[in-house]
């Protein structure tokens, strides 16, 4: 048992800072890709590459008349975009980026996360119960549906990895994968628990509490300027958080040929799965809301669960 | 499940498609003489104005855009003494072109017309009218017509013949 150690103060701002970065660069990065993936080009105007278009766009956001609605529940309207930040951002404390890069490092890592990605439903939750708006709240209903169906097998698709590291520390699970990643032995884990964390993030083809097609806007039908924005980057800083847990839990976290810097390692992989996420938001199509519930609880949940048996069932036989 | 991979594949496949964005400031599109853009109004082959302010454009106009007033200079041709288009409005559909009866109102190929001052849209004779005959060279209305102008009686007009005299018994 290790003790809790904190990173230092520049670490933490570090952090942060990049976080906040690379999350507001993936609009950028996202619409560029979708453009790409549609025979378009996508935002390259502003700058090289068009790399300043997020500047453009916050710009354009923090001048944007910033509307609270008079039928809204006012102080829960205002509280709901900064939820989804907080949590997510709370949520980058336990991410190991790299040995000794980090800022906290505890023994219940995985379950921190956990729990932290069910408060961030809250968010959505709470701004279609503020915004006294029906589509609103049909979307918040979805999302809490949706939350609940999915994280009960979130959880239980990331048990395989603990029980094969023996920890839910997750730097101990990084060490553990050594002699080989986890998404082999874990296959069924993974599959199960990157379609959670799309799940999770409410991106497509899960982003049915705010399909545009069916419900305006869903949960956030009633915000404009800058709480609109949160959620945006929110959403974003939960693609980039989802695809570090991704990483650390089953492609070995720093692990790498040690002629790149671990830190980089780690980056890497994580931008291979921001922009495999970008791919399934732009190339599946959003199912119905019945086949959603199906998937969840009929396939997904059993799977998992099978999952489970055999990663424990075959560790007792090997002697665990 | 498989169908869903294999979308995932081919939409990534369209990483190696180009673009088939027209990179439009740097990158004229390609525009065909019959695009409906810009409202002109064209010459008769001698240079003078083709419009003869019969209103029936302003009447075909489904948006009310033109505004024109009719003069008559002493050889008794009529002209427009104020022709006005409003582009603000203006929806470029081309039944001004249609409805014309001396081709001398024209759409052409350009659109580049935006303005910071939506008053500046509002476009008079002197913008509208060009030196050229447009779409259609060797028309000339006054030539053509049975109308009888200065300088060209009852009869004159190419493939007209004499007028018939009606109180007249003979053939």
């Amino acid at each position: 048992m290790k003790s809790m150690t904190i990173g230092t103060p520049w670490q933490i701002f570090g952090i942060l800072v990049s976080v906040i970065t690379v999350s507001a660069l993936l609009i950028w990065v996202e619409r560029r890709l979708i453009g790409i993936w549609q025979d378009r080009l996508g935002p390259n105007r502003v700058g090289p590459w068009g790399l300043f278009q997020v500047a453009a766009d916050m710009i354009k956001i923090f001048f944007k008349e910033d509307w609270i609605p008079p039928f809204a529940d006012k102080p829960i309207f205002l509280i709901a975009p900064a939820i989804i930040m907080m949590t997510m951002l709370l949520g980058f404390v336990i991410v190991p980026f790299a040995p000794g890069v980090g800022i906290i490092d505890f023994n219940f890592g995985l379950l921190y996360f956990l729990a932290l990605s069910s408060l961030s439903v809250y968010s959505v939750v709470l701004a279609g119960y503020a915004s006294h708006n029906k589509y609103a709240l049909l979307g918040s209903l979805r999302a809490a549906a949706q939350s609940i169906s999915y994280e009960v097998f979130m959880g239980l698709s990331a048990m395989g990895v603990v029980m094969l590291a023996g920890s839910f520390n997750l730097r101990e699970i990084v060490e553990a994968q050594r002699d080989g990643w986890f998404f082999l032995p874990q296959f069924a884990g993974l599959l199960a628990f990157t379609v959670a964390m799309v799940a999770e993030s409410h991106r497509g083809p899960f982003d049915l509490p705010e399909a545009e097609h069916e419900i305006i806007a869903g949960f956030h039908t009633e915000y404009s300027g800058m709480k609109f924005g949160m959620f945006f980057v929110g959403e974003y800083l939960g693609v980039t958080l989802n695809s570090a847990l991704i990483v650390t839990l089953f492609f070995g976290g720093w692990l790498g040929p040690a002629f790149l810097p671990p830190l980089f390692w780690f980056m890497l992989k994580c931008a291979v799965f921001i922009v495999f996420f970008i791919l399934i938001r732009s190339a599946l199509p959003r199912p119905r809301y019945d086949q959603l519930m199906n998937f969840g609880w009929k396939r997904m949940l059993p799977l998992t669960l099978l999952n489970i048996v055999v990663t424990g069932g075959l560790g007792l036989w090997m002697g665990g | 499940m498989l169908s869903q991979l294999r979308s995932l594949w081919l939409v990534l496949k369209h990483t190696f498609t180009p673009a088939d964005t027209v990179q439009y400031p740097e990158q004229k599109p390609a525009l065909f003489p019959r695009y409906r853009g810009r409202i002109v109004l064209t010459r008769d082959p001698d240079g003078q104005e083709r419009c003869v302010a019969c209103n029936l454009c302003a009447a075909a106009c489904p948006v009310d855009c033109i505004a024109l007033q009719k003069g008559e200079d002493e050889t008794g041709r009529w002209y427009p003494e104020f022709f006005r288009i409003n582009f603000s409005r203006c929806i470029l559909c081309g039944l001004c072109e249609e409805a014309c009866p001396t081709y001398a109102i024209q759409l052409t190929p350009d659109f580049e017309m935006c303005e910071y001052d939506r008053r500046n849209l509002v476009y008079e004779k002197e913008h509208l009218l060009i030196r050229g005959t447009g779409k259609y060279p060797d028309y000339n209305f006054y030539r053509i017509a049975g109308k009888s102008i200065g300088g060209k009686d009852k009869g004159e007009a190419e493939n007209e013949g004499k007028p018939i005299d009606i109180k007249s018994l003979l053939p």
